[in-house]
């Protein structure tokens, strides 16, 4: 079965990825990605706040150097203990040297200049296409919307003008009018959209009063937002479009290419049952597509979008009274 | 070498460099001031970096300096060529092994920073007390002067001990060599090679045990042999000499660098000559210079090779000319008719000479760093002039009690012309060291100027104060003494111009560069008016700039380091302006280059933006102030702290002459004196909101300088309280109707921070809000003032009153308060409690360490008392033997209470029963049967007042041993684990009653963060850099495997309550205890600020269980042991572990080996708790007819 795919001009022998997560910190575990029969790896983010928090950190340590007699410094100082990026590049490294597919590096900047230039250096690290992973909440009452589009909008210029890797943008659900932000990032000069990064959900405490932080692992329910979003992007850009949140399962992957989906990336099924299911997924996936005498997989790539589907209303408006009513309708 | 390399490195690096090159084996151990030889040697190795064979040395700590010099002993008897670092207490602990191994005629090459011994006082600080004392041992002693003769002596040592068969001891100062930058021509592998060649090597292989032919060493010898075979040894110590001499020879055609076993220096038909060896040297050479310039006939002859000393060598050194001789020990050996070098050349000369013997004087200088300056050798030399000279004097100190010392003159400017001589006094957490550190290489390695810096740190480890001193100078820079003429004098902190005397030193017509936060107009009228006068009359060139403002909108917070380090470069033409900030900039690169490119750009933008603010300020005609500078202690402080303390503390303690010591002659200082000490280091301090409080006490219990404290008080004793005074009712029955307050000790608060974390108090409306919130200190520093000292005023509780649990200990008296322990630090809200639950019956022995400096060094002390005069009674005996110290206390403690009570009966007549079998039996198991006794005491006292019977008298003496002391043996795990773990263990193996608190922070934390058995599995510490491999020891349970020890692992930071009912169980329990405190450190890497939250972690994850094991409860058949948490960890190791930088540094540079560490910790934790889990179910039937193995 063909299922090649071209995902930010990447010719991919499957759409089915390793999504960014902390996979691709063990080698060991790329390679078992790679036995797995990955199509490309997506490197979890370079966050440009840990750097600085850990320089904060690094800085504050220091203060209690050079002010005793009896210790200049309180820390072994090994000289290959460097903060900053070196690390996260230095595993890119590793990565393309350990696995034939495209490798895909990914950057969550803060400041205009932090984005350019940690995405020099991953590309000069050596990866394939890059990531950008506008991951901010917007909520500053003095910005209006047009400001925070505008922002990312310019930052993805800078990006494009400063690297000669394909770039993708990876984009929150949270905006007011995602498809006329997605053209403007085409015409910034990005080669793909992925849909979308999921926050960390804060949630209260009610004995400490404190807001408390975590980070759960997604399930397919969460396919539904990005399955319509894939289908009502398909076909109005000429964006790749990736996906990211939610794929379990061969058939999760199918509908997402059916819905317009370029690129999938799969995170969460990986780390719970380990790479070895990307494999699973292809098996399944060609399976599926054998017995309903498919082609190739490109065959029905976008037949699902907005422009395509049988029953397309369904993803503009009304969608949750027609769940209910046939809800309603299979009680009786 | 015709071009040598040139390098900027201190004394310490430049023995190591050579050591490190020259060895196969590096035996370890960390001591000030030689800890960074041991921690070059280790970093080199973990870098991979070789020796000149090609192989990288296996550098290792060992438990002890004794370890480490056994471990150096085998070493080299297995055929390594081995080397070991070290200094004071430290070399002290080598002697043994050092008697073996230079009786073994074994080459092998020590390295001492030399420290002084400590006596009435520790001192970390240099002189010859610890070298002396290995005269006796067979090693060769050989002294270095400069930076440069330390890198090039040590590998005239490691040669010379290869051809001559002895082992050598190469010594240079403490401090004063070991901690000097300096420029130093860097011998490179070529030359070292050259120097060691493997025929000598293979000799020593040849020789080493092995059972390929094996030999037998180390036999016990009969009175029939032994002399004999002792005087064997002869020709190899005759020999030596000369050997070193060619060595020496050999080294010159290297490097071009001649030294000689001794050095004259002077005219060459001088009259006048003093003898000595060490750093002072340097001093006398430039004195001697000079003088000879003037005509005088004098030299200086400067020993190299101390032992075996060579009588030849010396008087064909010594000019025929001398007349008189002065000879200057750097140490002291009270009751022997001179100091070791006057008898070595009264001995020579005696010897050597037929006729025209000289007089010969003995003269001590330079105790514990004490300066040595020119003005001092002028002293020596114009002394020797007068009819008869002084002998056995002191120069340097003024002794006005048995007036050994020498009158000195004015300070002598003996440096070249042309040497720029510079001070800069600043803050340790500001960068104000660093950044010298960083000019000096900057002008070191990018000019061909020479270059010199020295350090001078106070004793305080929050807000210490540094005075940096720098010279450059076209010409070779010695001077091993203090800036005492000053061409610029930079003051980084604004504070000081009201505490210290800035600008002393400076030189008329120099520069004076200050850091203000006031503008260019306003800045002078802040000056007092001494200060206005100085630069008015010394003519200075005044500048100012608010460099606060500068590097915070640079982003680089408090951190002001770089932006006065570019007005020195501006102002000071040193360097052309451009050329020095290109420099800066290249500089700040290659330190912060791997601390990320933010980090940098951020300096280089505080550089750009510095000149801008930068302003000279022309000083009026005259003072425009009446402003003088405010005392350093206020009127109400005691006669003593105001005459000595007060001095100590505006850095004038070089001036206090003897007499100011004679109270104090044997070491003896009183208690209680930080309080007169305003140190006012917080930017921000915590201010109460009582409305939203709900009296948990949880705030004091954590302060580590007990700067916040609870009371309950009559509310009617409130009448005279100050304005803004808070207090609110108290909420329970134990105090009802009292009014409850939490005061700050606005001036002692270090603005940590932990009180505010810890509070669970929370506005329900606005959380934000909790019942402590921090301010600034400065707007309401006198109104808090004024409250806390009515708080002080206000009545203390009644002790008998109080529960014993956290919120109870934490309305008594803390009798430990306002140390010099890092902000946030985590050991001393433990020593803290401990004072407040026992501080009026409690004695410490503690263990050198943290807590000693925090505890005991001196200008002030921590250790306070009561409204009594009770209080801690404390001291320190050494880094090894704190339990059995402690110990000693006991057995005293002990014998005196057996004597007071056999000595009570007899008086039954006088006494009547009743007041003596109370006295017997009381039960002291509580405050108020404390009190009690106490009563029951006074009344005996006043009893006993009429009776003039030896037996009553002697009674009266001992009567206070009637009431219950607790005694406890404090210190760190370096101490518990490694170094004291013998004793320690023998102590536990006793059935006595003696306390012990570890205080845990699984490093070395005061000589830098040195792995111990105590450092956790996965972190990284010096020593241990890529992350220990091993589990840390589990001391608790070790210690349990008697069963008639009380053992408690706490962490008050996760279960406060637990912690103190582990100290009150601990002082109950009758035999030996133990309490094993998990105590955060700056050397985790982290703000401590979060400590609380780590220490939470650390039990949650597992890593650090919490339990108590009472033989007590064992005794009854339940089991002893009670886990104090749940089965479970509820968070993971890396929850825990990668919060701090020890672990993340693991995990970045390895994070695969990260991940088997932490599998590897959380596997050991959970066996360790199985371990636990099951303890906890044992039961053991008590035996009948009594509770034996109970201890009570």
């Amino acid at each position: 079965m063909d299922l090649t795919t071209t995902y930010l001009g990447l010719n991919l022998k499957h759409p089915l990825m390793l999504g960014a997560s902390p996979l691709c910190d063990d080698l060991d575990k790329v390679k078992q990605a790679e036995d797995a029969g990955v199509a490309a790896i997506v490197m979890h983010s370079l966050f440009e706040e840990q750097i600085k928090r850990e320089q904060a950190t690094a800085a504050a340590v220091a203060t209690h150097g050079e002010s005793s007699p009896e210790a200049s410094s309180y820390l072994p100082t090994p000289s290959d203990f460097v903060l900053g990026p070196d690390a996260y590049l230095e595993q890119i490294r590793k990565v393309k040297a350990a696995v034939s597919c495209p490798v895909i590096g990914s950057l969550n900047g803060v400041t205009p200049g932090g984005w350019v230039e940690y995405t020099k250096q991953i590309e000069q690290a050596g990866a394939d296409a890059i990531e950008l992973n506008v991951y901010s909440v917007a909520h500053d009452p003095q910005r209006t919307a047009a400001e925070v589009e505008g922002r990312t909008i310019a930052m993805v210029k800078e990006v494009v003008g400063a690297t000669a890797l394909p770039v993708a943008v990876k984009l929150s659900p949270f905006y007011s009018s995602l498809t006329n932000l997605a053209v403007a990032i085409e015409k910034a000069g990005a080669k793909g959209l992925v849909v979308f990064n999921r926050f960390y959900q804060p949630d209260i405490d009610v004995e400490k009063l404190e807001v408390s932080q975590r980070l759960t692992l997604s399930t397919s329910n969460e396919l539904l937002l990005r399955l319509r979003w894939l289908a009502l992007l398909s076909g109005r850009v000429k964006l790749s479009l990736g996906v990211t949140g939610g794929v379990h399962s061969g058939i999760d992957a199918l509908k997402t290419v059916m819905a317009g989906a370029h690129g999938v990336q799969v995170v969460s099924a990986a780390i719970t049952n380990g790479p070895v299911v990307l494999a699973k997924m292809q098996k399944e996936l060609e399976t599926w597509l054998a017995e309903h005498d498919y082609e190739s997989l490109k065959q029905g790539q976008g037949s699902m979008s907005l422009a395509k589907s049988p029953n397309a209303e369904l993803y503009e408006r009304g969608n949750y009274v027609k769940i209910l009513l046939g809800y309603a309708k299979s009680m009786l | 070498m015709a071009n040598p390399k040139y390098v900027t490195i201190d004394g310490n690096e430049a023995a190591s460099s050579i050591a490190f090159r020259a060895s196969e084996v590096i035996a370890i151990y960390p001591i000030t001031p030689s800890s960074n030889m041991g921690e070059f040697a280790d970093e080199w190795a973990a870098q991979g970096k070789k020796n000149v064979w090609g192989v990288t040395p296996d550098v290792q700590e060992m438990q002890s300096e004794g370890g480490a010099a056994g471990a150096a002993h085998g070493a080299v008897q297995a055929g390594a060529l081995t080397s070991t670092f070290t200094a004071s207490q430290g070399l002290l602990l080598k002697i043994p092994n050092m008697f073996k191994i230079a009786g073994e005629l074994t080459p092998f090459c020590i390295h001492v920073s030399a420290r002084t011994v400590a006596t009435h006082a520790l001192s970390i600080f240099g002189d010859h007390s610890d070298v002396m004392l290995c005269r006796g041992t067979g090693f060769a002693l050989l002294s270095s002067v400069t930076i440069q003769n330390a890198h090039d002596l040590a590998l005239v040592a490691h040669a010379a001990t290869l051809r001559a068969r002895v082992p050598f001891l190469h010594f240079f100062d403490g401090f004063r060599s070991s901690h000097e930058l300096s420029k130093v021509a860097y011998i490179d592998d070529d030359a070292i090679r050259a120097m060691i060649p493997d025929e000598l090597v293979a000799k020593h292989r040849e020789r080493a045990l092995s059972p390929d032919h094996p030999v037998l060493r180390g036999t016990a010898q009969n009175p029939d042999t032994f002399f004999q075979s002792r005087e064997a040894c002869n020709r190899f110590f005759a020999e030596c000499p000369a050997i070193v001499q060619a060595t020496m020879d050999d080294f010159a055609k290297l490097t071009g660098r001649q030294y000689h076993l001794f050095d004259y220096y002077g005219a060459p038909d001088a009259e006048r000559v003093v003898v000595l060896m060490g750093s002072g040297a340097a001093t006398a050479e430039d004195t001697v210079e000079m003088l000879v310039g003037k005509g005088e006939k004098v030299g200086a002859l400067v020993v190299r090779l101390y032992r075996p000393f060579s009588v030849t060598h010396f008087l064909a050194a010594l000019p025929t000319s001398a007349k008189k001789i002065s000879v200057l020990d750097r140490t002291k050996e009270p009751g022997a008719p001179g100091e070791p070098l006057y008898q070595d050349v009264l001995t020579a000369l005696v010897e050597g000479r037929s006729s025209a013997m000289p007089q010969v004087f003995s003269g001590r200088y330079g105790l514990s760093s004490k300066e040595f300056t020119p003005a001092m050798v002028k002293a020596v030399f114009d002394d020797l002039k007068k009819d008869s000279p002084k002998n056995h004097f002191t120069v340097g100190i003024v002794d006005d009690v048995t007036h050994t010392s020498l009158d000195v003159g004015a300070d002598l400017d003996v440096c070249a012309p042309g040497t720029v001589q510079a001070m800069f006094y600043g803050l340790g957490s500001d960068g104000t060291v660093g950044a010298n550190k960083n000019s000096i290489k900057i002008i070191g390695e990018e000019t061909p100027q020479s270059v010199q810096g020295y350090f001078v740190y106070d004793s305080k480890k929050a807000g210490a104060i540094t005075v940096s001193h720098l010279r450059f100078g076209p010409k070779e820079l010695k001077a091993p003494y203090l800036v005492q003429h000053a061409d610029f004098i930079g003051c980084h902190q604004f504070e000081f111009v009201d505490k210290y005397d800035v600008l002393d030193r400076a030189k008329s017509g120099g520069v004076f560069l200050l850091n203000s936060p006031y503008g260019k107009d306003e800045v002078w009228q802040h000056l007092p008016r001494e200060m206005q006068q100085q630069i008015i009359e010394k003519k200075l060139k005044f500048y100012a700039i608010d460099g606060l403002k500068v590097a915070r909108e640079a982003g680089m917070g408090n951190r002001i380091n770089t932006v006065m380090q570019t007005c020195f470069f501006a102002i000071s033409g040193v360097l052309p302006r451009d050329e020095a900030i290109e420099k800066i900039k290249k500089t700040i690169e290659k330190t912060y280059g791997r601390k990320g490119a933010d980090v940098v750009a951020r300096n280089k933008a505080a550089v750009d933006m510095t000149l801008a603010n930068l302003h000279e300020i022309v000083p009026p005609a005259a003072a425009t102030t009446d402003r003088m500078r405010p005392p350093t202690v206020p009127e109400a402080a005691p006669q003593f702290v105001k005459d000595v303390t007060a001095v100590m503390l505006a850095n004038r303690g070089d001036s206090l002459p003897v007499s100011a010591f004679v109270g104090q002659a044997d070491g003896t200082w009183p208690t209680a004196t930080t309080q007169w000490e305003k140190r006012n280091i917080a930017n921000e301090i915590p201010t109460w909101d009582p409305s939203i409080c709900i009296q948990c006490n949880k705030c004091a219990l954590v302060c580590p300088h007990a700067a916040i404290r609870a009371k309950v008080v009559d509310p009617a004793k409130l009448a005279a309280a100050p304005e803004g005074f808070k207090s609110v009712p108290f909420k329970g029955n134990e105090f009802k109707g009292q009014a409850y307050i939490i005061q700050v000790a606005p001036e002692d608060c270090t603005g940590c921070n932990l009180c505010v974390e810890v509070c669970p108090a929370k506005d329900k409306s606005n959380p934000k809000h909790k019942s402590l919130n921090m301010t600034l200190q400065r707007p309401i520093r006198e109104a808090e003032r004024a409250r806390y000292a009515f708080f002080l005023s206000l009545p203390e509780v009644d002790r008998a009153a109080v529960k014993a649990d956290v919120k109870g200990s934490q309305f008594l008296r803390p009798l430990f308060e306002y140390s010099g322990a890092c902000a946030g630090c985590g050991e001393t809200p433990y020593v803290k409690l401990m004072t407040q639950l026992f501080g009026d019956r409690l004695m410490i022995g503690n263990a050198t360490g943290c807590s000693s400096i925090y505890g005991g060094n001196l200008p002030t002390t921590p250790y306070a008392q009561d409204e009594n005069g009770r209080g801690p009674a404390w001291s320190n005996s050494l880094f090894e033997d704190n339990a059995e110290f402690a110990f000693g206390y006991r057995l005293a403690v002990d014998r005196l209470m057996d004597q007071a009570k056999y000595l009570l009966k007899q008086q039954s007549a006088k006494l009547g029963d009743t007041l003596i079998n109370e006295l017997l039996g009381a039960d002291q198991s509580s405050e108020a049967g404390i009190r009690d006794q106490r009563a029951r005491v006074a009344t005996l006292r006043q009893q006993l007042a009429g009776v003039s019977t030896p037996e009553g008298q002697r009674l009266l003496t001992l009567a206070d041993y009637l009431v219950k002391k607790s005694i406890w043996a404090v210190g760190g795990d370096g101490w518990a684990y490694d170094i004291g773990y013998g004793g320690l263990d023998h102590v536990l193996a006793q059935d006595r009653d003696v306390n012990i608190l570890v205080l845990d922070t699984g490093v070395y934390s005061n000589t830098g963060g040195q792995q111990s058995k105590a450092t956790p599995l996965g972190a990284a510490a010096k020593f241990a850099s890529a992350g220990k491999e091993v589990p840390k020891k589990d001391l608790g349970l070790m210690a349990m495997s008697y069963s008639h020890v009380y053992v408690a692992q706490v962490a008050f930071g996760a279960r406060d309550q637990q912690t103190v009912r582990a100290f009150v169980e601990a002082d109950l329990h009758p035999g030996p205890s133990i309490i094993i405190a998990y105590s955060h450190c700056i050397a985790h890497g982290y703000d401590l600020e979060h400590g609380l939250e780590q220490q939470r972690l650390a039990v949650e994850s597992g890593i650090w269980p919490l339990y108590r094991c009472d033989p007590r409860v064992a005794a009854t058949g339940e089991p002893g042991l009670k886990i104090d948490m749940g089965a479970t960890p509820k968070v993971s190791f890396k929850e825990y572990a990668l919060n701090e930088t020890r672990f993340r540094m693991v995990e970045k540079l390895d994070p695969k080996r990260f991940a088997r560490l932490q599998e590897d910790a959380q596997r050991d934790a959970t066996r360790h708790m199985e371990v636990y889990r099951q303890m906890a179910e044992i039961r053991v039937k008590p035996q009948s007819g009594g509770d034996k193995g109970s201890a009570s």
